[in-house]
Order: C-alpha cells, then sequence, then structure tokens
C-alpha cells in the first residue's frame, strides 16, 4: 500500500504529520517524533515578539539596580558569550535537522518585516527542510482595513520567498471575508504550501477575579469542520499543497481531511494526549480504513470528498440552517 | 614588538589585567573595594583568557579572606605563582599567613584597594589603614598613586618579588584610584614576559614542596634557635630597594615610563617638601607645580616602595636645600608618637643627622598630618594650605587637614576657594539616579573619548547611602592633556542634573564655575521651567552667568521605548553643548558606542538607542536667561523643625551632602548614634504609591506584612476619634466581632514608599464590580500628597494598639503591632526587610540584634539616617554590627552578658529582698514572661522595684539598679546574610547553635552575596549564574538546616514569607520562644536573582512548590512529649523547578549563555529537589523516638 505523499515538494513516507508544538521543543522530543511515525516534523513557533521581549528582559534586569551602590555596582558576571536572539531555536533546528531522517520544518511568527527576512535565512542556514509562516495576530486596531490585512500577508509572503529557497508554507486563520480568493492570491504569489487553519488565541473571562484569562486548550475532534470545508472546497483548484491542522483526535479526522483533498494532516493535541508514538495508531488507523475499501494508495483517497468529486457539491456550500430546514421535511411523508 | 595599546580601565582591571596575566591561581574572596579585581580574574578564567605562559589560572573563591589566605599560602609553598586581591578587614583576616609567606621568603603580591577599618563606625571608602596594620608580617609595601601606575605597579611588584623573595603588597587607594576610569597605557605580554624572568619563576617551582625532593618547612621553633633565624632574612630586606629600583629601571627601558622608589617633584632647590603615599601624591604635584609659577621653593616626595623603607634612597631624592619636611599620612595610629611614616622620616632623618649623611646642613623641621581618611577629599587647597604651614616658624606637628577639628584643635585651615585646575579641561557633574543609568553613559563617554580621540579623560562617581532611590555624582574631565587630579571637581563647566527632583530639593549648582553649561532634564518645556526653579537656583543661575538647556528627557525616553532610561538621550545632550568633541562626530561615536555595548543583547535595543539619539538633538532648547530672579519656590528645609536636635544639627547636614561641614566636636564620640531617624528623612523616591480602598479592604493585614520598607500600618480605634478627623481620612468599620462601634484605617506613609508594588500583588481582596482593582492599588502620588500627609498626622495621633491586646498569632494581628524598623534604604521590593520588620514588630521592645556585615548591616546602620525605632515609651531594638565574620559570636556574647546580669540581679534582688518589697522581689525572679501581657507585668514589678531601689540608695541597690533591666527577658537576635552563615561565619553559627544557649538567629538567605553585587555563597544553588560561578553553579546549596537539625537541641525553621506568611509567623514566635538556640532561615528574594522585585513573593510562593525552599520547621521540644520534632509545612513539589528557576536571570542567563551545561545542570537541581523531598517526607513521618534526646533541652524545658 502505497503511502507516500508530496507536501510542497517534500516526499514524505504518509501523510500525517507533527504540527507546531511543544514536542518540538527540545531535540529528545523532535526525535521521539520520529520515532513514534510522523512523516515530518513542523517544530515549534519561533516568535520574533518573544525574543524582543526576552532582550529587552535580559537588558533590563541585567542592568536594574546597577550603578547605584559603592559596593554593588553589578550583580551578574558580564558574560560575553550571551546567546539571545534566535540562538537556540537555530541550534536546535540544526541539531534536529542532522539528527532525524524525517524532514523538518520550521515555524515563525514575525512582528517586523525584517524578522521575517532575517530569522527565514537563518532558518534555511540551519538545514530546515521548509519553513511555515505562522501570520498570527489580532487585528485589534480598528483603522486596519482587510486589504491592508491581506496584502501584509502577500508582502510577508514575497519577502521571505525572495529569501529563500525552501518550501514556505502559511498558516492562516480562517478570517478572511473572501477566504477562497485570499487562498488564490497566496498560491498565485507563490505558497508552497496553505495550512488550514491556525487556533487562535480566544480568551476566556473569570467572572469571580474579573479578569481576562488566557485559554487555549487542545483541539478536540469537532472543530475539524472548517479547516475540512475549506480543504475541501480548495483542493485542486490550487498548486499549493494543502495541510491539515485541527481536531485529529482518532484516524477518523485523518481520513476525513485526506478525503477532503488534505496532502498532510497535521496534529499536536492527540500526540500530546497520547503520546508520539499514538502517530501509528493514526496510521494504522487510515491503513485499516483504506485495506476495508480497498484504497491502495493515499492517492487514491485524496481528495475523493472534495467538492469537485463529492456527489452533492452543493453541500458545502450551502449555510447549515438551510440543510436543516430542507432536511426538516422528509422525502417520503 | 606590538604598539602599546591606549585604553580605559578601572584602576581595579588595569590592576587585575597584570596580576591574571603574571599569575597560575588567584584564591579570593569578595570585599569593597577590591571586589572588581577578583571577579574579573574569575571573569577572564571562565572565557578561557590565558596568562602569559599561555594557560588559564585557576581562580578559587574561598569562604573568607582568611581561608583565601590560606589557600594562597598552600599554593605558593607548593610552587604555583599566586595572588588574592583584598582590602580592610579582608587584609586583617590574612595577617597570620602573611607572616608565614614573608617569613618563608615566598615570592608573591597581594593587591590592595586600601580601605579604611572599621573602628567606631564601618567605612567600605578609602585610606592606608589596612596597608599600615600589616606593616609588621614582613611583606614589602609597594605604592600606586594613579590607574597607569596601577598597572605598572602591579608587574613591577611581581619582578621585584621573584627576584628579591620578600613577597610583596601592592596597594593603591579604595574607591580613589580603584573605581577611578582613566585613561592609560597598557603593557604589551611581550613586556610582561621580558619584566618576568622565567629562570626565577622556575626557582620558584623549585622551592616548593616536592616528595620526589622532600624537605619540611614550618617547623616549630625553641628559644635557641628561633630569634637567630628570624634574623637570617635580613640580607633579602637589605638588598631589595635596589632590586625594584633595578626592574623600575628596565621597566622604563621598556616603556619609557620612568619610577624610582621616592619620586621627588618640584623646585630643585626646594625648601618646603612634602612627603606623601598614594593618589595624594597627585594632588601635590598639581599644586607644586602651581606654586613653582607663583615663584614658592616647594616639591612633594611621593613614596612608591614604602616597605622596605631605603633611608638611602630617600635622603638622595631631598633637595640639599630643604628647610623643612611635613609627612602626611592617611592613616590614624590613635596614641603613637606618629603616623607610620611620618615615623619613618623622622627615624631616617635622625639617623642621618647622626651618622653626618643628611645632605641639608642642618636637620629640617619635620611635621606630620593626617588627611583623607576614608576617602575624605584632598584638593589642591589642602595641599596648599599644608605647604603654607611650613613657613611658619612653628608650624602646626600632628595636625590634621580637611576636617575642622574643634575639639584638639588639630586641623590646618585652608581656602577651599583656591582653584588650580587649567581652562583646558571641561569639568563636568552628573548628577543622577542609580536607576537612569547616568552613571553607565558617563562611563561610557569616557570611553568613547579616551579609546577613539587624542584627549585624555578621567570618571570618578560617588554614590549615596541608599540602595533604592539612590543620587549618583559623576565627575568627568577631559583634557588634551593626562589628567591626574584625584579629587573631585569643585568648579565644574558642565553640569547635568538628570532628574528634576534634585534641582528642586538640593543645590545643583553648588559647584557649577562662572559661565558654565547647565543641563536640565525638565518635565517642563523651555516656556515654563524658569518658573518652576526654586528662586535661589534661578540666582545662581542669573549670578554665575550659566549658559541654560532643557530638555524633557524622560518623555524622550517614554517616547522611544528606552522606560525609565534617559542615559542616551543625556549623554547625547552632553555631547551636543559641552564642545568636547565637534557634534556630528560625537553623535556618530555615541552610535558606534551603543552598537558595541548593545550589540549582544539584540538589535532591538540597539535600534531604540538610535532612535533615542536622533530624536534628542529636536527637544533640546536653550533657555533665555531672564535679568532677574523672581521665583516663588523656596529649596525645602532638609528636615522638619520637629526634628530631635541631633538630626538638625548632623543627620541633616550629613543628609543634605554637607557632611564634610561637620566640626570634630558635632559627632559622637565613640560611635554611639540615636536610633530611629529615618522617619526625619522623606526621601519622596517614588511617583507612585499604594491606595487603599477602604470599601474592599478585608483588613487581612497581608499588605503590611510584606512591606519592605514598613510603610503601610494599621490602627483599631473607638470611632468617636474620628471627630477631628481631616475630610479625606479613610476608615472602616472593623470586621472583627466584639469590637462594636471601632474603625479600622490603613495608612500608607507615600513619602517613605518606594513603589515596589509588593503590597498591590500580595492584596487577595478584589472589588467584586471593577476589574483589576483592590483593595490597594498603585496610583500618582502628586494629587494626593498634601491630603496624605495630614491624614499621617491625624494617623499618628492615634495611639497604636496596645500589644496586650494584638493577636500575635495571626498575620491579620501583626499589622496592628508598631514596627521598630521603618524606611530602610534597601533595595525597593527588598526580599529581606520584611522578615526584619515582622521581627521588630514582634519582639521590638525588647530586642538586642547583632547584625553581621552585609545588605541588613548598610540598610540597618548606614548613616546618615538609620531605620530601627524606637516605640513612644522609648523602647526598641539595640542594634550594633561587629564584623562580617564574628557576628554568631557577637550576639552570644550579648546573651552571656544577659545570662550573667540576669543572675546578678537576681542574687542582688534576694540580698534586698528585706529592704524592698519581699513579695515584688519573690515575683519578679518566678513571674512567667510568654505572653505581652506576662511581659508588661513584668515591666511594670521591674519599674517598681527601681523605684524602691532609688529610694533605698545603697551600694547594692545601685548595683541592682544597673541590672535591672535584665529582670525583663530579652529577645536576642543574631541576624546576617548566607555569605555571613554559610561561608565566612560558618563556624561562628555552628559553634554558637552547638552552645545550647538561647540565642536566635536568622539568615536572610538570599542564595547570593548581595551587598558586594552577587558573588556565590554556598548557598548559591545548583544551576544559577552568580559571580565565581559564570559558567552555572556546579554544587547543591549546602543544607543548613539539616547540619542544624543534626545537633537535636536547635530550634530550626525554614520560612519563605511570599509562600505562607503563617508559618513564618509561627516559626518566629517559636524560634523566639524555644529556650535553646534557634536557626530561622529565611528565603529573601533579591535583585541580584534577576527579577522583577514586585515579583518576589511570587518567585518565594514557586520556590517553595517546586521544592526548591520546602518550608520545614524542627522543635526539639516536641520531643520531649515524643511527637515528632519534624513537620514539613508545605505540600509535596508541585510544579517542575525549572517553571520556578527560569523566571530568574540567575537561572535564565545560563540556559542562554551554556545552554547544554544549563540543561545538564538543571537536571541535576530537580534531582536534588527530589531527593531531598523524599529525605524530608521519611524525617516528617514517624514518631519523635527517631530523633535522638538533648539533655540540654531538657533543662531547660523544665526551667
Amino acid at each position: 500500500m502505497d503511502f507516500t505523499t508530496n507536501y510542497m515538494g517534500l516526499k514524505l513516507l504518509h501523510p500525517i504529520v507533527a504540527s507546531a508544538g511543544p514536542l518540538s521543543g527540545t531535540l529528545d522530543g523532535i526525535k521521539r517524533l520520529e520515532d513514534g511515525g510522523a512523516a515530518a516534523v513542523v517544530m515549534f513557533s519561533l516568535f520574533e515578539e518573544n525574543i524582543r521581549h526576552e532582550n529587552e528582559a535580559f537588558s533590563h534586569l541585567m542592568e536594574s539596580g546597577t550603578q547605584s551602590f559603592a559596593e554593588s555596582l553589578s550583580y551578574f558576571p558580564d558574560v560575553d558569550s550571551f546567546h539571545v536572539g534566535p540562538d537556540s531555536y537555530l541550534n536546535l533546528l540544526r541539531q534536529a535537522s542532522e539528527s532525524v531522517e524525517v524532514p523538518v520544518i520550521a515555524s515563525l511568527n514575525c512582528v517586523t518585516g525584517e524578522g521575517w527576512i532575517d530569522y527565514a535565512k537563518q532558518m534555511q542556514q540551519a538545514g530546515a527542510s521548509g519553513l511555515e509562516l505562522n501570520i498570527y495576530s489580532v487585528e485589534a486596531d480598528l483603522d486596519a482595513t482587510s486589504e491592508e490585512v491581506e496584502q501584509r500577508y502577500l508582502d510577508i509572503l514575497a519577502a521571505v520567498k525572495s529569501t529563500v529557497n525552501i518550501p514556505v508554507a502559511l498558516k492562516l486563520s480562517p478570517f478572511f471575508s473572501a477566504m477562497g480568493h485570499m487562498a488564490k492570491r497566496l498560491d498565485q504569489a507563490g505558497a508552497d504550501a496553505l495550512v488550514l487553519f491556525n487556533r487562535f488565541y480566544q480568551p476566556d473571562i473569570d467572572i469571580q477575579a474579573l479578569e481576562v484569562k488566557p485559554s487555549l486548550g487542545l483541539s478536540s475532534a469537532g472543530e475539524i469542520r472548517l479547516p475540512l470545508l475549506w480543504i475541501a472546497l480548495l483542493h485542486g483548484k490550487l498548486n499549493a499543497s494543502l495541510a491539515a491542522t485541527r481536531g485529529v483526535e482518532k484516524p477518523d479526522e485523518v481520513i476525513k481531511y485526506l478525503l477532503a483533498g488534505a496532502d498532510v494532516v497535521m496534529t499536536t493535541s492527540a500526540l500530546l494526549r497520547h503520546g508520539p508514538s499514538y502517530m501509528t495508531v493514526l496510521l494504522d488507523g487510515l491503513k485499516a480504513w483504506m485495506e476495508a475499501r480497498r484504497f491502495s494508495s493515499v492517492a487514491q483517497v485524496r481528495g475523493g470528498m472534495s467538492r469537485s468529486k463529492v456527489a452533492n457539491p452543493g453541500a458545502f456550500e450551502r449555510a447549515n440552517y438551510i440543510r436543516e430546514l430542507e432536511s426538516f421535511q422528509s422525502a417520503y411523508i | 614588538m606590538k604598539p602599546s595599546q591606549v585604553t580605559t580601565l578601572e584602576g581595579n582591571e588595569a590592576v587585575a589585567y597584570i596580576a591574571y596575566r603574571v599569575n597560575e591561581v588567584c584564591a579570593i574572596y569578595p570585599i569593597t573595594p577590591s571586589s572588581t579585581m577578583a571577579e574579573l580574574a574569575d571573569q577572564w578564567a571562565s572565557e578561557g583568557k590565558t596568562n602569559i605562559w599561555g594557560n588559564i589560572p585557576l581562580v578559587v573563591e574561598m569562604q573568607s579572606e582568611g581561608g583565601a589566605a590560606g589557600t594562597v599560602h598552600g599554593a605558593l609553598q607548593t610552587g604555583a605563582m599566586t595572588t588574592t586581591f583584598t582590602a580592610s578587614q579582608g587584609l586583617l583576616l590574612m595577617i597570620p599567613n602573611l607572616y608565614k609567606m614573608a617569613g618563608e621568603l615566598t615570592s608573591a603580591v597581594l593587591h590592595v584597594a586600601a580601605r579604611s577599618l572599621a573602628a567606631q563606625g564601618l567605612s567600605i571608602f578609602g585610606d592606608h589603614s589596612d596597608v599600615a596594620a600589616v606593616r609588621q608580617t614582613g611583606f614589602a609595601q609597594l605604592a600606586s598613586s594613579t590607574v597607569q601606575e596601577g598597572h605598572d605597579m602591579a608587574l613591577l611588584a611581581q619582578a621585584s618579588t621573584l627576584e628579591g623573595r620578600i613577597p610583596f603588597i601592592h596597594f593603591f587607594d579604595g574607591f580613589r584610584t580603584s573605581h577611578e576610569v582613566n585613561k592609560l597605557t597598557l603593557i604589551p605580554d611581550e613586556t610582561i614576559r621580558m619584566m618576568i624572568d622565567a629562570e626565577q619563576v622556575r626557582a620558584h617551582r623549585g622551592r616548593g614542596l616536592n616528595p620526589d625532593h622532600p624537605f619540611i618547612r614550618g617547623t616549630a621553633q625553641n628559644p635557641d634557635i628561633y630569634f637567630q633565624a628570624r634574623e637570617t632574612v635580613n640580607p633579602f630586606y637589605a638588598q631589595l630597594p635596589s632590586i625594584v629600583q633595578q626592574k623600575m629601571d628596565a621597566f622604563a627601558e621598556l616603556t619609557g615610563r620612568s619610577y624610582h622608589l621616592f619620586d621627588y617633584f618640584g623646585h630643585p632647590e626646594a625648601e618646603r617638601v612634602v612627603v606623601i603615599i598614594g593618589s595624594g601624591a597627585q594632588t601635590l604635584i598639581e599644586t607644586v607645580t602651581y606654586l613653582q609659577t607663583q615663584g614658592e621653593k616647594v616639591g612633594v616626595v611621593n613614596v612608591r616602595l614604602c616597605l622596605p623603607f631605603s633611608a638611602e634612597h630617600f635622603i638622595k631624592v631631598l633637595p640639599a636645600t630643604v628647610k623643612a619636611i611635613t609627612v602626611l599620612d592617611r592613616i590614624k595610629s590613635p596614641g603613637a608618637t606618629g603616623e607610620p611614616l611620618y615615623a619613618d622620616v623622622v627615624t631616617v632623618l635622625a639617623e642621618a643627622y647622626a651618622n653626618g649623611t643628611l645632605p641639608t646642613p642642618a636637620i629640617p623641621r619635620i611635621t606630620g598630618g593626617r588627611y583623607g581618611l576614608s576617602s575624605k577629599e584632598f584638593t589642591p587647597a589642602m595641599a596648599k594650605s599644608v605647604l603654607d604651614e611650613l613657613k611658619k616658624d612653628k608650624p602646626k606637628n600632628h595636625f590634621t587637614i580637611g576636617i575642622d577639628d574643634d575639639v584638639s584643635h588639630s586641623s590646618l585651615e585652608y581656602d577651599a576657594a583656591f582653584d588650580i585646575e587649567p581652562d583646558e579641561v571641561v569639568r563636568a557633574l552628573f548628577i543622577g539616579l542609580g536607576a537612569d543609568g547616568t552613571v553607565g553613559a558617563n562611563k561610557n563617554s569616557i570611553k568613547i573619548i579616551g579609546e577613539s580621540t587624542p584627549l585624555y579623560a578621567q570618571g570618578y562617581f560617588v554614590y549615596d547611602s541608599k540602595k533604592s532611590g539612590s543620587r549618583t555624582v559623576s565627575h568627568v574631565r577631559f583634557g588634551p592633556n593626562p589628567i591626574n587630579s584625584p579629587y573631585l571637581i569643585h568648579s565644574a563647566s558642565f553640569i547635568g542634573c538628570h532628574q528634576f527632583v534634585f534641582a528642586e530639593k538640593i543645590d545643583v549648582l553648588e559647584n557649577a564655575g562662572h559661565g558654565a553649561t547647565f543641563l536640565l532634564n525638565s518635565p517642563y518645556g523651555p516656556d515654563e521651567v524658569w518658573d518652576r526653579l526654586p528662586r535661589s537656583l534661578q540666582q545662581e543661575i542669573i549670578d554665575k552667568d550659566i549658559r541654560f538647556y532643557v530638555i524633557d528627557a524622560s518623555k524622550v525616553a517614554l517616547d522611544t521605548g528606552m522606560g525609565n532610561r534617559t542615559n542616551t538621550i543625556m549623554q547625547t545632550c552632553f555631547f551636543a553643548i559641552s564642545g568636547v568633541l565637534p557634534r556630528e562626530e560625537a553623535i556618530a561615536k555615541i552610535k558606534e558606542s551603543i552598537k558595541k555595548t548593545y550589540g549582544k543583547k539584540g538589535e532591538d535595543v540597539v535600534k531604540k538607542n538610535y532612535i533615542a539619539v536622533d530624536q534628542t538633538l529636536a527637544r533640546l532648547y536653550k533657555i533665555d536667561v531672564p535679568k532677574e530672579a523672581k521665583g516663588t519656590i523656596d529649596l525645602p528645609p532638609t528636615v522638619s523643625s520637629k526634628a530631635p536636635e541631633f538630626v538638625q544639627q548632623v543627620t541633616a547636614m550629613m543628609m543634605a551632602g554637607k557632611g564634610d561641614q561637620l566640626p570634630v566636636s558635632m559627632l559622637p564620640i565613640d560611635g554611639t548614634y540615636p536610633s530611629g531617624t529615618t522617619q526625619w528623612e522623606k526621601r519622596n523616591i517614588s511617583a507612585f504609591v499604594p491606595i487603599w480602598e477602604p470599601d474592599i479592604c478585608i483588613q487581612c493585614g497581608n499588605c503590611s506584612f510584606v512591606c519592605p520598607h514598613g510603610v503601610i500600618r494599621s490602627k483599631f480605634y473607638p470611632e468617636t476619634r474620628l471627630k477631628n478627623a481631616p475630610e479625606a481620612f479613610k476608615s472602616a468599620q472593623i470586621n472583627a466581632r466584639g469590637f462594636p462601634d471601632t474603625r479600622y484605617t490603613l495608612q500608607v506613609y507615600v513619602e517613605d514608599c518606594t513603589g515596589c508594588n509588593l503590597c498591590v500583588e500580595v492584596c487577595p481582596a478584589k472589588s467584586l464590580q471593577q476589574s483589576g482593582v483592590k483593595a490597594i492599588n498603585m496610583k500618582p502620588k502628586e494629587p494626593i500628597l498634601k491630603q496624605e500627609l495630614a491624614n499621617i498626622r491625624f494617623f499618628e495621633s492615634i495611639p497604636f494598639n496596645d500589644r496586650s491586646k494584638v493577636d500575635f498569632s495571626s498575620v491579620r494581628g501583626t499589622q496592628f503591632l508598631e514596627p521598630l524598623f521603618e524606611f530602610s534604604g534597601a533595595c525597593a521590593g527588598c526580599g529581606e526587610t520584611p522578615y526584619v520588620r515582622l521581627l521588630s514588630q514582634l519582639f521590638g521592645d525588647r530586642l538586642i540584634m547583632a547584625n553581621a556585615t552585609g545588605c541588613s548591616s548598610i540598610y540597618g546602620g548606614n548613616l546618615p539616617t538609620t531605620p530601627w525605632t524606637k516605640n513612644a515609651e522609648g523602647r526598641g531594638p539595640a542594634w550594633s554590627n561587629s564584623l562580617f565574620e564574628d557576628n554568631a559570636e557577637f550576639g552570644l556574647g550579648f546573651r552571656l552578658t544577659a545570662d550573667k546580669h540576669l543572675e546578678v540581679a537576681i542574687q542582688l534582688a534576694l540580698e534586698l529582698k528585706g529592704a524592698v518589697n519581699p513579695a515584688l522581689v519573690d515575683q519578679i525572679i518566678e513571674a512567667p514572661q510568654a505572653t505581652e501581657s506576662q511581659i508588661r507585668d513584668q515591666r511594670i514589678r521591674v519599674a517598681e522595684l527601681k523605684a524602691a531601689l532609688i529610694i533605698l540608695d545603697t551600694e547594692k541597690a545601685k548595683d541592682l539598679l544597673s541590672v535591672a533591666d535584665h529582670l525583663v527577658h530579652r529577645s536576642i537576635w543574631i541576624m546576617g546574610g548566607d555569605g555571613w552563615a554559610y561561608d565566612i561565619g560558618s563556624s561562628g553559627v555552628d559553634h554558637v547553635l552547638a552552645s545550647g544557649r538561647n540565642i536566635n538567629i536568622l539568615v536572610l538567605d538570599t542564595e547570593v552575596y548581595s551587598n558586594t553585587g552577587g558573588q556565590m555563597s554556598k548557598s548559591t544553588p545548583m544551576g544559577a549564574v552568580a559571580k565565581f560561578a559564570a559558567g552555572g553553579k556546579p554544587v547543591a546549596k549546602k543544607d543548613l538546616a539539616l547540619q542544624a537539625i543534626s545537633y537535636g537541641s536547635v530550634y530550626v525553621a525554614r520560612i519563605a514569607m511570599g509562600a505562607n506568611p503563617q508559618q513564618t509567623l509561627l516559626a518566629l514566635r517559636e524560634a523566639e520562644a524555644y529556650p535553646g538556640p534557634s536557626l530561622v532561615l529565611a528565603y529573601s528574594h533579591c535583585i541580584a536573582h534577576g527579577i522583577n522585585m514586585e515579583h518576589g513573593l511570587k518567585q518565594q510562593d514557586l520556590a517553595v512548590a517546586c521544592g526548591h525552599w520546602p518550608l520545614i520547621r524542627y522543635n526539639p521540644a516536641l520531643r520531649e512529649s515524643d511527637r515528632n520534632p519534624f513537620v514539613l509545612d508545605s505540600p509535596r513539589p508541585a510544579i517542575k523547578l525549572k517553571d520556578y528557576a527560569f523566571n530568574e536571570l540567575r537561572y535564565k542567563m545560563l540556559s542562554r549563555s551554556h545552554p547544554a551545561e544549563s540543561e545538564e545542570l538543571m537536571k541535576l537541581a530537580q534531582q536534588v529537589v527530589n531527593q531531598k523531598w523524599e529525605i524530608y517526607e521519611e524525617m516528617a513521618s514517624g514518631s519523635g523516638s527517631r530523633f535522638h534526646p538533648d539533655a540540654s533541652v531538657k533543662q531547660k524545658s523544665k526551667k
């Protein structure tokens, strides 16, 4: 049975990939993901904002209270070889690329133009097989127009593409007015893959403490619907590969995503719940399902239920409530 | 040979640069002002820098200077080239080994940043008391008077000791030279190698102990030969001066810098000559140079080789024309016939006269004087006065210069206005806050000018006595010729005032010369600023024809993301208007240096600074100075007119920076100062202060409990008291049952608050309606200041609550106890002072405290103002600091006095029983004193007894009166940091704990030497970075608690207020109540941990939660009832060590500098935590019989 998959030009043994998450935070973790059976590993995201914040914090704390009192003009040794910036991330990426057989895709989230360019370049030099641009921001500025937001995505993509020659994926948010058109524009601008979708920061409110609480739990199977919809809609329409991420709990979700048209299916939550070896369970489930239905390759499965191939393509387009109302009427009465 | 490199360095670095290169082993211990040398050696070693033989010197931190000396001695005796760096008491702790090293003719150099010795008070500043105290040891002494000389003499001493075999102390003036930044020419390694004779190095090694050709050194000698053997070394001392001079000559050949054992400067036919050692010589050289231009025949002898003092060489440099000599010593030798250098000179001249070798026709008139103790200024004006005095027929002998001695009338007068600084020198004064980066910016400016232009530069920095909100004054000179003016700037051509508040409080232009430029950081723009200045300052600007500029640097800093760091902005202004360099060139150089300084901290920090530089110039304004001063603002008085007389006359002068003007008669004769003076120093250092919301408050007392500065106080009182309350005075119904019509007020002493925010962090009460609003919130002070001052006045009119009515056992109750430790100058948010304040609340009115040198002795006892205070009855903590190393023993002395005098008092009371009230005596002797009310009752009884004794008026009655106070039990505490308890005072702590005596030891454990700037102690945890552990400490911290528990008779507790305040309270009370020795280890978060201090309590909580700091109590008294004396008060670790540790820079640094090592050390550290916890759990289970019994506890409990 042929599970091989092409994801943005990368040849993968099968279509299940470890998405960006805490398991890739250490070399040991990345090795465990490979041993667990991941076809590729997307490393956790390098956040430029965090690096900037850490730099400032280091600088502030190193100087805090210094040059104030004659006996204690400083509090720390003046360490010359201070690794600030992306060094530790890049070191890990370098070690991972050298240590594991599967492709290691670096993930990046920046807040400045030069950040995207500099870090992307450094990630390529450190041996990344591909890049995933995790363009992630809450557009809280009421004066920012949708055109500006969309243009920013395109600008970042163009900047990075002109800097590196490894494949570049974009991890997208679903909140575009014209998601399809946006996907098309990104595809035309040279995106090698689209990763659908990022799980957005959606804080909660603590009604006892009257505080805003960050809230980001593991994803559940119920969350696959939105990516599933858009993968089904986009499959076959773009040159870019499509990666599905979010809500993989069991082999069922992998199969659904592949049927919708995903080139690869990514998961972190399932691996956090069950450990990296759960990758094998997902793959075995896919295999069993394919065997039962006598599929001989993943390629045959892929897109089988996409909008262009499904028996009733309208089902992907009409809003849910219409379908519910329609189904309210029995065909037999 | 490579061209010599010109650079700018601090004196300490200039010396350490050489010491590191010519040694293989450095055994070190931190002590101000020498610590930097040791720190640099350690840093260079960790960076892999090599000495001239291509190997990396071994740098080992010891537990004390005594330990360092022993290690140095051992390394030398086995043939390694070895050194150490020290000062003051540190050098004194080395004395026994100094004798050994010298007696054994061991080639070595010790580098000393010479510092005062603690006498009537400790001083960290410079004089020659320490080196004078070791004159008898046999070490040669070589002095440096400038930074360049420090660099050069370090090498000359090393070269000389190798050839001459006599060990050397190379010294230079603490702070004045050790901390001065100056331009110097570095000695290339090739030159160093040429000066250090390889054969002599091998000979040194060859003299080392070696089992391949064994011998014995260090024998015990008897009367038959000791004396003769002691005399064997004489030829070595005799030839040493010649050897040193030969080395100096060789050095001059190589470098062009020529030195002599005694360097004479001045008129070749001088009639009046001053002899002096150290930096003061430079002042005299300047003065003599000037006076010669005025036709005066004067000169100065700069003594370099102080010991052995070569009479021959000294006589040779004296002009034959000299008629009068004065010898200046930077030492006081009470009771001696004169200070050491004076004695040497007198002896030499007298002997020369007797021998007929004197070059002068008659013996010159010789006088001696003292100057510059504890870095007291020694200026050209003072130098001139000394020289002028020699013109008199009968010049004053044994005089002092620089002070007003109105008691012994020793002092010479001088004309302070005498100023000889050349106009070509730009003399700049910068007044800033420690936190605003002023000093750093000035050091940077010196580097810029000194290293990238032909100009010379000098910087010296004066800090104040407080660790928070401290004022810094930078004295910076730039000029075309070398600058060796070792005194402060008194006539500045540029004054930068980096904080507007200083212009409102002090005379910032006091030291401005005529026509100087004045740059003021002002929140008020060019149109408004003039009217905001005090009238006296306006007048000064007009009178001195000052060029006046303003910039709102704080706003520029805020706008450009620099926070409160105004340093780059003010530095840019200085370069823009001072004319030191062309403006464009200066700006380019600033940016270059920003790149260099902040490059490793990230591109971002660099960019922010660039933007700040660019925005600065557009927002710098020159003010048109009006012709008249019409201001309506006056400088406020330093202290309130209600302050006691001593505070008004003495303390206030020190607070105003005019302590130099205090005459001898104004100062206490024996170092005794009044308590409670911080209350008069309203520092107003925080613009934000906590504001209380009575409606939200649950009156838990947490805010008051954690306040490091004692500014949050609570009282409850009858509602009727509110009748005359100010309108804005806040109160709430007390939320306790049984107190009808009783109000509660929580008052913040806003002028004393440092704005640390710990109170807000710890407040558990939140508004039910408004997000982010607690029962206490930080708000701007300015709008509420006036009303709060009225509120405080009213609050103070309400008496403190009766101690016998306060529940001591709850955190809530303690808020009503008067703090007798208040408004200290500790860092904002200090983790130590909440414990100290709590101690003062619990036991303050009968507390006697022995305080080890360190942070707590500095915020507790550094003048001008001190925080230990007294209550309305006049009772309060009696506090003293002896030394760093002896504190436990010092405190045990307190206990022994208390025990003895109690015994004497009881004995006398029994003897006098019939003459006074017999029942009263019985009650006094037998009454329990466990609770506040019992203590109060005992006080009443003792007062009654004393009254009866006064009437009795017999010898015995007087004797009993002198000890009767001891009949009220004293609470004796011994307090200090981990540097003391774990390292230097460890053996004392151990011994005192083993004594069985009723003493209480509180260790304020910051896990690092905080006061001297973050050096590793044995308390430093594994994986943390500290100075001397730049690569992360590889060894776990010592478990002092387990050590103490092993005695069985010691009450031991480990507490962390931020994790469990109730346990803290319980432990301190149990420790005090326990009749034997107690040890309480208190987790104290610290600025040296690299944390945002407002999260200090949260870090304490995490330290406990991860198991790094398990809360325990071991109470031997429980053993008696077969209960388990070991109680584990914290739950099983719930988080990983790293979840606590990586919030702190001390751990995080290593993960950035050495990620692999960090990971490995954190893994091991986690294992340590896990295993320790298992041990503790094991100990906490089972019955008390598992712990061995102790007879002393049983006996004490019976009492």
